[in-house]
């Protein structure tokens, strides 16, 4: 049993006129096996908190706290929080040009596990993740994320949440882009490592049609650099109806 | 082995530093190898380290048997011209496919040495040459390449020198009707090396593949002057170099010169540099120049890049757990590998990728 507690977390990013808060506060805590879907407009500051929570060096920690299991994680380096059990699927996921995916793979494998995985077991591991995921062998090959489509780096993303099995996992908009047959593997791919390794989910997103897919816990409503709203599954109905348009005003 | 003294006084060419070939280069670092007073070697130093090979010969010949076919206003190269005696002489026979790679490498180099190589690639002949230097010297080398039609030749240079080492040469290969000439210069080790990889043409329907790796740390001065003449119709050409800087004082210059002629319709050429600093202090000089004369043409184009590091590919590896090192080592190894995985010798690649992996744990970038 795990839980990643976020207590009032502000955070800001330097620009021209100085640091800007954009994370005005933030509270939530996700444990194992609990689904929380974060829905807010464009620009609430919903990839901020999924890097801040990663690491991310751009973004600066104005205030608060966020703990795994108690342990603080904003000490950590982003490969400690890795280690120590997080997971970022990405909005935009980066190429990494000249590095295979098969090497990308097994080198975070590696690390997470502290020894590197048995060859045979491993190739089999990986093969049959793909398979599952509808992805091509060939794609072992290529370099990591050069010249994917949006649909193939999403793929890519929960490749690697199948591989590495986190303790939780925050997701940041793994549905956009994605066509509807696309949406459904992804899906499926994500509810299995919830059955596998009972993971705490984090699913940031825009839109409330992957919670067809990926049932939540909870929702909660992000706008403005914090949280407005809270409830269950019944919320998202609301947002599909109603939209963001009553949490923008000022 | 003949040592020579120049018998001239002064000379009036020997570089100065304000000559536009020159003006990059730390002349004080190459210990006199570019001024006529101070006495070389004349000696060659080249091998075949794969030794016998069907349809291939390497034999000393007397250099007045195989005088120089290019023309050059490098004094380095004029120096050589005038002092060797000897000249190194690789032939590939016409019609041979040479399965495995012809390697040569260097043995019984002295303090200050000037040598002569010509290779031969006989026409419709297939091979590929891997040079491999190390060691530690001062060496001023001219390696003409010469492709009859038809020819296809692979030619690798690898400067895997020791850090004090000075290796001035100009590597040039004149390529006949349709023939292909691919060439990898990688350049890791030494304290200056100053490389003029060259092209010219004899007749329609040739290519030229001119890829380039280079990494230079602390004090190093790796510099790469390519020129590519286009004085033949319907001629292809295709540069590519990529560089990583990390260190102190490290130093390299790409200069990237295309020549399209009046008479080169038909040509078809893209030159590219792209250069990664990875710490403060180091320095990346690239100056891509193409001139055309005409327009008919089916393309010509460059571009030339000097960046940073990328820190978000740094954060996407990382943020799977990879530890910072490992992450920068990833990194710079993909950056590398684009070229470095086409020498087709997994033991050579691996050997230069580790290289690179120590020299950037050394500097701590
Ligand atoms: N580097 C930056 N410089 C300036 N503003 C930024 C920067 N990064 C993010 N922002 C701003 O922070 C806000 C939140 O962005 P983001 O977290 O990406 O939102 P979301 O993911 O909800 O669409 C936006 O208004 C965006 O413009
Ligand atoms: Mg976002």
């Amino acid at each position: 049993m795990s839980s990643l507690v976020i207590k009032n977390l502000r955070v800001g990013v330097e620009t021209d006129s100085g640091l800007t808060e954009i994370l005005k506060g933030v509270d939530l805590t996700v444990n194992s096996g609990e689904t929380h879907a974060i829905m807010g407009p464009n620009g609430s500051g919903k990839s901020t908190l999924a890097y801040s929570i990663a690491g991310h060096p751009k973004y600066t920690i104005m205030g608060g706290t966020v703990t795994l299991d108690g342990v603080d994680v904003l000490e950590m380096s982003v490969d400690e929080r890795a280690k120590a059990g997080l997971f970022l699927a990405m909005q935009y996921p980066v190429e990494v040009p000249g590095v295979s995916v098969s090497n990308f793979l097994r080198t975070a494998a590696t690390a997470l596990r502290g020894e590197a995985p048995k060859i045979r077991t491993w190739v089999g591991e990986v093969k049959a993740a793909m398979t599952k995921l509808n992805m091509d062998p060939a794609f072992s090959e290529r370099s990591v994320n050069e010249g994917f489509s949006g649909g193939e780096k999403k793929r890519h993303e929960i490749l690697q949440l199948e591989l590495l099995k986190p303790k939780i996992a925050i997701l940041d908009e793994t549905d956009s882009g994605l066509d509807v047959d696309a949406l459904r593997i992804v899906s499926e791919g994500v509810n299995r490592v919830k059955v596998e390794s009972n993971i705490g989910v984090l699913l940031i997103t825009h839109y409330t049609r992957i919670l067809r897919y990926i049932k939540p816990d909870f929702v909660h409503v992000f706008a403005n650099g914090h949280i407005v709203e809270e409830g269950g599954a019944e919320l998202a109905d609301k947002l599909e109806e109603h939209g963001y348009a009553e949490y923008i005003k000022a | 082995m003949s040592s020579l003294t120049s018998n001239l006084l002064k000379h009036a060419d020997t570089p100065t530093g304000r000559e536009e070939a020159w003006r990059f280069t730390p002349l004080k670092r190459l210990a006199g190898l570019h001024d006529r007073e101070t006495n070389v070697v004349d000696q060659p130093s080249l091998f075949q380290k794969s030794g016998d090979q069907a349809g291939v010969s390497l034999k000393l010949v007397a250099a007045d048997s195989v005088p120089p076919i290019s023309t050059t206003d490098d004094v380095i190269v004029e120096r050589i011209r005038e002092s060797v005696s000897r000249v190194t002489l690789l032939e590939i026979n016409r019609n041979s496919e040479v399965s495995q790679p012809i390697t040569l490498n260097r043995k019984n180099s002295v303090d200050k040495e000037l040598s002569r190589t010509v290779i031969r690639a006989g026409s419709n002949s297939k091979a590929t040459v891997i040079i491999e230097n190390t060691g530690g010297s001062l060496i001023g080398e001219e390696i003409e390449i010469i492709l009859d039609s038809g020819a296809t030749l692979n030619f690798v240079t690898l400067q895997e020198w020791e850090n004090t080492t000075v290796h001035l040469a100009r590597h040039h290969a004149i390529v006949g009707r349709d023939a292909t000439f691919n060439s990898i210069t990688v350049s890791v080790g030494g304290s200056v090396v100053r490389i003029l990889p060259t092209v010219e043409y004899t007749g329609p329907g040739a290519s030229a593949e001119l890829l380039g790796v280079y990494f230079a740390t602390d004090g190093q001065h790796l510099e790469h002057r390519i020129h590519v003449d286009h004085g033949v119709p319907h001629a292809k050409s295709r540069v590519n170099y990529k560089g990583a800087l990390a260190g102190n004082q490290a130093r390299s210059v790409w200069i990237g010169d295309v020549f399209i002629r009046a008479i080169a319709e038909g040509t078809d050429t893209y030159e590219l540099n792209r250069n990664l600093l990875l710490t403060d202090g180091a320095r990346a000089d690239s100056v891509p120049n193409l001139e055309i004369e005409t327009g008919e043409i089916i393309g010509a184009g460059h571009a030339s890049t000097t960046g940073r590091f990328d820190d978000e590919q740094l954060f996407y590896l990382m943020s799977r757990g990879i530890a910072s090192e490992e992450a920068r080592r990833l990194v710079i190894r993909g950056f590398f590998s684009e070229i470095i995985g086409k020498i087709g010798d997994e033991v050579i690649e691996e050997r230069l990728m580790s290289r690179i992996d120590n020299d950037l744990a050394k500097v701590g970038a």
